[in-house]
């Protein structure tokens, strides 16, 4: 079953709300709640990401019995240099972006801590992609 | 898995009922659902939480109660007594006139629910400086517990397996009495309760189980003790030994507040149970609440002094219990007790089992047989009209689609979906 969400650059109230829904819809699968709160914390970054960074952007969850996939497509800046981009501390993120209290540079770091894949595709000027897989089993 | 159920204290009076979906459209955990115009709370889904009642304009909610009169089935009759009860009554009623009342009204004793709260807080302050999780969650609210298992389950093991004062009282008092001499069986401790959630929660499946033989609705309670008050002469000077006089910090511990002030780092007070679903919804999938140590939450507005079964306006008995408790700073009674082997057996007792989750399930079956009734549900969802009106008997369309799913409700329970096929027919005829 596929979940589509649409995520709007600058708006950061708005950005959780896939997060909440998929929470939701994870909770009544009866998934181990610790798989459901790395999902939904692996969520909310990418969803403030998009937010933070990029233009506009939806998610898309296919949820199955076994796995959950969630693609992150974007229409922004791309990020240039994916490896630099995954190290602790490394940041973006406007000053004003900051102030409200993202843009530690954890973003991605964290994501790749609580999923079992993470895919990254990004062209500079014109978006990235983000595929993050994970399975309910836990093993 | 194992089907524990929960007892619950509220009941719904079909002869008053109207059907008319005020309940259902507040109740928090959208247990409640109108068929055959009345209204039918799911039992596993309800938290006890009293926002049904509330609302309700016929009275038609009502939380089941003891019959006073199984009192005098104990030759020592104990009045274990909330302070927001003496905050009912204005400054012109002593605390000696109430509790005079209340014996002449049969009682042998009258104790302190807040005793022993002091040896509470510094158990939770003990196992909050060891908890994983934080922020660590206080048990003193049942259906903020209950809320937790079935809504947030994810967030049980943050709550503190410590007792709330009411049982751990109970536990300490009982055996204070135990230890004069009086047979366990002539002991009937009988709480004097704000709300339905604390009822529920201390008579559970099999009955009562703690050291509380019963409890008593403090509005019923209320009428009762201010009836011999006003029945008196003017004159009347009571003539009875006082409970033990409780600090400021106990008396006000059952206030919003009250416990968070007592904890250190960042520590919160939430009260209103839509308040609080909100903070732990934000809690479980953002990362806006961090680094906060303590969280006490309170389902009624203003606390206890809310609760559903008070008979006075919440903000005045709020500041009564603030005033009546001003000069009250000295030692905790509880360390100045004489009864050092009470003190003791409640240390040793104290602690309450993990509270285990026990999530909300709206579909049975496998995670197969789960997402395709999901699939149903979203299809049902383009037919509906989304305007959540609630005539279908069910709280929104949302939940409509899901009682349809689980063979609960039929499509043609929506009023506007059956209009139109109605006119549909008419049209088919009228060729």
């Amino acid at each position: 079953m596929v979940f589509r969400y649409e995520l709007e650059g600058g708006n950061f109230s708005k950005a959780g709300h896939a997060s909440s829904e998929i929470k939701k819809t994870l909770k009544q699968l009866s998934v181990d709640p610790r798989i459901i709160k790395r999902i939904v914390v692996a969520l909310y970054e990418a969803e403030v990401n998009v937010v933070a960074h990029a233009w506009k952007g939806e998610v898309l969850a296919e949820v199955e019995a076994n796995q959950i996939t969630l693609t992150l497509r974007d229409e922004g800046p791309g990020i240039p240099d994916i490896p630099l981009a995954m190290q602790e501390g490394y940041s973006t993120a406007s000053p004003a972006v900051r102030q409200m209290g993202f843009g530690a540079g954890m973003g991605l770091p964290n994501m790749k801590k609580n999923v079992d894949e993470l895919e990254i595709e990004s062209r500079v000027g014109v978006g990235t992609n983000v595929r993050m897989v994970t399975r309910f089993s836990g093993e | 898995m194992e089907e524990e159920k929960f007892y619950h204290a509220i009941e719904v009076d079909h002869d008053r009922c109207l059907g008319c979906t005020r309940c259902m459209t507040k109740c928090p955990t959208k247990a409640i659902r109108i068929r055959d115009g009345k209204a039918q709370i799911r039992r596993d889904w309800c938290v006890d939480c009293g926002e049904c009642l509330k609302t309700c304009p016929t009275l038609a909610v009502y939380v089941e109660e003891d019959d006073f009169r199984k009192i005098f089935d104990y030759p020592c009759r104990v009045a274990l007594l909330p302070t927001v009860f003496t905050g009912q009554f204005s400054k012109y009623t002593t605390e000696q006139e109430i509790v005079g009342a209340i014996r002449e009204l049969g009682f042998t004793h009258v104790f302190p629910v807040e005793y022993s709260t002091d040896m509470v807080c510094r158990e939770m302050l003990r196992r909050m400086e060891s908890a994983e999780e934080k922020p660590v969650i206080s048990s003193f609210c049942p259906a903020i517990v209950r809320l937790i298992q079935i809504r947030f389950p994810m967030l049980v093991d943050n709550i503190l397996p410590v007792k709330p004062p009411v049982n751990a009282s109970a536990t300490y008092y009982h055996r204070v009495l135990e230890n004069r001499g009086i047979p366990v069986e002539d002991i009937g401790i009988f709480y004097i309760s704000p709300c339905a959630a604390k009822i529920a929660a201390l008579k559970g499946e099999e009955g009562y189980t703690s050291a509380i033989r019963g409890v008593i609705n403090l509005d019923t309670f209320y009428n009762k003790v201010y009836h011999v008050l006003k029945n008196r002469p003017k004159d009347h000077v009571p003539d009875c030994e006082l409970p033990p006089s409780l600090t400021k910090k106990e008396m006000r511990w059952s206030q919003t507040g009250g416990e968070s002030k007592h904890f250190p780092g960042r520590s919160l007070a939430i009260d209103g149970i839509h308040n609080v679903i909100d903070f732990l919804e934000r809690m479980e999938t953002t990362d806006e609440v961090r680094n906060v140590d303590f969280l006490e939450l309170r389902a009624c507005n203003k606390s206890c002094a809310g609760g559903v079964l008070t008979v006075a306006n919440r903000f005045l008995t709020a500041e009564r219990m603030m005033k009546r408790s001003q000069n009250r700073d000295k030692i905790p009674m509880i360390y100045a007790a004489e009864d050092m082997d009470a003190l003791a057996w409640l240390k040793q007792h104290i602690a309450m089992p993990p509270v285990q989750p026990k999530t909300k399930l709206i579909y049975k079956g496998t995670r197969e047989e789960v997402l395709e009734k999901m699939e149903q549900v979203r299809n049902l969802m383009r037919s509906l009209p989304g305007i959540d009106c609630g005539a279908c008997g069910s709280p929104n369309c949302r939940t409509l689609a899901e009682d349809i799913v689980r063979n609960e409700a039929r499509i043609n329970d929506c009023i506007l979906i059956r209009n139109t096929n109605k006119e549909k027919e008419y049209e088919h005829e009228g060729k």
